[in-house]
């Protein structure tokens, strides 16, 4: 159905390529799960199968054949009829692809024709009634916009459809729809579908094979029972140690250094400065795909010797004693937005030296809490205290001493730093403001503080633009640690980064934490909350659903609510494996 | 700002050309005076004598050296010009950064009466004062100056709101940094390309202002040498020594125009920068 033979993508100016030697086979019915981090080419590639590239690109290389089409070699009016019937394309955000402007119903009869548009919006399981069709994208929720577009996609009948993380940014109940949707539509139609995302739990649960992509190259693929359960390449294998489990507290692995940019030269894998494995011949010959097992293939060189997996530590429960002196209490909270309430009642005491996760889906009045807290929402009542005294509801009201020890993480790393200073200077404006250190001694303390979440100190010099979203959400936390706080708030601080990133930043946390700092962890991703937190409290519609230690909570969850958001997480691990072999 | 951000203000030709302009512009009036081959009030010829004759540019309506004058008539203007810009720039984005930040009834005020303003033609207002107190410099230079502050605020609150929304802002707010710090170090320097795009669109501006109001008696007072002045009092000769009017013209134009190469262009590529933002 899809034949993609080394697809090659370039930046226009010649020199760095983006996307390098792809080759992959998609059948009828069958969905590919394609597998990479931010940077590895993946986006790149799913619109090259369009016979795109974006501005500033080039396809460069390499053919890709749906049915007996070649796509590289059409004409522009060629390419536009190809897209209609033989390939279509779903993106990231459903509000992008829409026009605001224009009635549901209207959009779809400009693909196909009106009497058709109520079967095809009841075909992705939306209302086809004559009501539905005259909203407008606005009216609709993100998972209904998603939807719209993938009927708009599949209006056509394509051979073909890319979907580009179709469900990112969508609640896991809505994931769990959406890729019900992806899945009966390529299975149930016999047509061809790859699936692009950076979430090997989400591919896992919904494609038929995988493929894993750094830095533009192929290094694995595979049935995805072969990769997830039996991974043959390092990076595939470190992948996993860094992906979190909402069945078993683990430890997160990182992966050390970071991804190659394109243009960066080398003549070997590209993975070997961060290969556990790495041997002399790695950084000089490049291997080719090679087959681990029949139908699954890695590019590694010591793909046929048992090598040593990292083994993912479960890590015990933390011991507390219930009843610990709670160091940040919360009793009774409402709070407003307009005249809207979105917290009802809402109390909870965060144990010093604990790690509590505040857990809701999007619309569930978590980033308000969390703002009362920091003291950034106006329009709450209800009691807080802090450290045995009350907190004042607005942080100007709150005094220096409390405005220090109580810090706050955001979910934006972009946002988090002024972009017109250097980062050390953000660190060092803290410092003067609560310790009035100034010139060397702020100084010091800035290197320590970027010591603590492991960064360089040339890092101070640098701004945020020049940073990594990961290195700027470990500056951010550099800067509320150099405030020497007691309780630190983390807004989703992790939702924004790649998982082996997120390892690692979910890692420094748990180490903060163990050294004695509270920390209340905002978050929607159970799996992340499984691996970090010691008690849960779960936020439903902005009331708490259930409240308790994070090993009830998630084993033997008591609530319905409960129960429904770990059953739409897709789970990586379906299983236990005991002694699970390595490639 | 860095070089590597600099430059990328440069790569549109329309900048570079503007650039080039005003440069020359700006070395014609500062150096002028001293390539002048009379004196600006020096009555060389008979009015309106042709060009020739040692009078390259022909003489005007009382037989000054149109080219003298035209070489010191930018002089004054031009300093007028900047400080008036820099007044109601600095002014006007204070004004606007204060409101955006404290809202309330201090936003209210202040928008409020940059409305009042805004309803006064900038022209009208100043031909109101200086009809009212006489010309002098520092009055035309300051009313040029209020003239600017409307649009400059509105523009300056327009940029902070986004700001203001950052996550950097809130941390600033949750951990009770002074206003005077927020308003430096967090905002100021995040709207600091809008406003140095109205900087020069100011400029631009108050040349032109000055200059209709010189023209229309009420700027700069004759005899000094000035554009302005120099269209008006040999606009009556167009006909029979047409450079007296048309120098001093083109003087005005190629200045203006340079600049607004350099500020429109400027300005197109931050809208660039920032819708990939």
């Amino acid at each position: 159905m899809l034949e993609v033979r080394d697809l090659t993508v370039g930046l226009s100016g010649g020199g760095a390529e983006i996307v390098r030697g792809v080759s992959l086979e998609v059948r009828a019915g069958e969905i590919m799960g394609v597998v990479g981090e931010s940077g590895s080419g993946k986006s790149t590639m799913a619109l090259a199968l369009l016979g795109y590239a974006r501005r500033g690109t080039r396809v460069t290389g390499g053919s890709v054949l749906i049915e007996d089409t070649e796509l590289l070699s059409l004409t522009v009016r060629g390419l536009r009829a190809a897209r209609r019937e033989l390939v279509a394309y779903v993106p990231q955000d459903p509000g992008a692809a829409l026009n605001p402007a224009i009635r549901i119903g209207n959009q779809l009869a400009e693909i196909g024709d009106r009497a058709g548009a109520g079967e095809l919006l009841e075909s992705v399981g939306l209302p086809g009634s004559r009501e539905f069709l005259r909203r407008r994208p606005g009216e609709l929720s993100g998972g209904q916009q998603q939807r719209v577009a993938i009927a708009m996609a599949v209006a056509a009948r394509p051979r073909l459809i890319v979907l580009d993380e179709p469900t990112t940014g969508l609640d896991v109940s809505t994931q769990r729809r959406v890729l019900e949707l992806v899945r009966d539509l390529c299975h149930g139609s016999a047509m061809a579908g790859v699936y692009i995302s950076h979430d090997l739990a989400v591919v896992g649960n919904l494609a038929d094979r995988v493929t894993v992509l750094y830095a533009g190259r192929i290094v694995e693929t595979g049935t995805v029972g072969a990769v997830i359960g039996a991974p043959a390449h390092p990076y595939s294998r470190a992948l996993l140690g860094s992906v979190p489990s909402t069945r078993e507290r683990r430890e997160l692995v990182p992966i050390p250094g970071r991804a190659p940019q394109p243009g960066e030269q080398s003549a070997g894998c590209r993975f070997t400065p961060r290969c556990a494995h790495a041997i002399a011949e790695c950084g000089t010959r490049e291997p080719a795909l090679t087959l681990a097992a029949p139908g699954h293939a890695a590019r590694c060189l010591r793909i046929g010797e048992r090598l040593g997996r990292t083994e993912t530590l479960v890590l015990p429960a933390k011991e507390t004693t219930e009843g610990a002196d709670a160091v940040l209490t919360v009793s009774g909270l409402n709070a407003h937005y307009g005249a809207r309430q979105v917290l009802f009642d809402v109390s909870f005491a965060l144990p010093r030296g604990n790690c509590l996760a505040v857990v809701g889906e999007s619309g569930s009045g978590k980033t308000t809490m969390a703002r009362c807290l920091i003291g950034l929402h106006d329009r709450q009542d209800g009691e807080l205290s802090f450290a045995g005294a009350r907190l004042p509801a607005s942080a100007g009201a709150r005094g220096r001493e409390m405005q220090r020890r109580i810090q706050y993480i955001f979910q934006n790393s972009h946002g988090a730093l002024n972009p017109r200073h250097p980062v050390g200077d953000s660190i060092a404006l803290a410092l003067r403001h609560f310790f009035g250190l100034r010139g060397k001694q702020a100084a010091d303390r800035v290197r320590g503080a970027l010591e603590r979440v492991e960064l360089p100190e040339r890092f101070a010099q640098r701004y945020p633009a020049e940073l990594s979203g990961g290195q700027r959400q470990r500056v951010a936390i550099a800067r509320a640690l150099a405030c020497d706080p007691t309780v630190l708030i983390c807004d989703e601080v992790t939702s924004a980064l790649d998982v082996s990133v997120q390892a690692s930043v979910v890692e420094l946390l748990r180490s903060l934490c163990e050294d004695g700092l509270s920390l209340l962890f905002v978050t929607h991703d159970l799996g992340v909350v499984r691996s970090i937190a010691d008690s849960v409290v779960v936020l439903n519609r902005g009331r708490i659903v259930e409240h308790g230690r994070t090993d009830s909570i998630l084993g033997t969850p008591e609530h319905d609510y409960t129960r429904a958001l770990l059953a739409d997480t897709p789970e990586l691990f379906t299983a236990p494996e005991p002694g699970s072999v390595p490639g | 700002m860095s070089f590597a951000t600099a430059g990328k203000y440069l790569r549109p030709a329309q900048v570079r050309v503007g650039l080039v302009l005003l440069a020359l512009m700006l070395l014609f009036t500062f150096l002028g005076p001293l390539f002048a081959p009379h004196q600006p009030n020096g009555i060389i010829g008979t009015p309106y004598a042709e060009p020739g004759g040692g009078l390259a540019f022909g003489a005007d309506t009382v037989g000054r050296d149109v080219l003298s004058r035209v070489l010191w008539g930018g002089y004054q203007l031009v300093w007028m010009s900047v400080l008036a810009a820099l007044l109601g720039v600095v002014v006007g984005a204070g004004i606007g950064l204060l409101a955006a930040f404290r809202g309330g009834i201090l936003e209210t005020l202040l928008m409020r009466l940059m409305d009042v303003l805004l309803a006064f033609p900038g022209v009208l207002l100043a031909l109101l004062f200086v009809s009212m107190l006489g010309p002098s410099k520092p009055l035309l230079v300051l009313l040029v100056a209020v003239g600017h502050l409307p649009g400059v605020a509105r523009v300056t609150r327009g940029a902070v709101f986004p700001v203001l929304e950052r996550e950097h802002v809130s941390w600033a707010r949750a951990v009770g940094l002074p206003a005077r710090t927020i308003l430096a170090r967090e905002l100021l320097p995040n709207v600091m390309s809008p406003v140095l795009v109205e900087f020069g669109v100011r400029l631009m501006w108050s040349v032109g202002t000055i200059a209709s109001l010189s023209y229309l008696g009420y700027g700069i007072q004759p005899p000094t040498a000035d554009w302005g002045e120099m269209i008006s009092s040999n606009r009556s000769a167009l006909g029979i020594q047409s450079l007296a009017v048309l120098a001093p013209i083109a003087c005005v134009a190629l200045f203006t125009i340079g600049g607004n190469l350099v500020s429109e262009g400027v300005s197109r590529v931050i809208a660039r920068s920032e819708g990939r933002a």
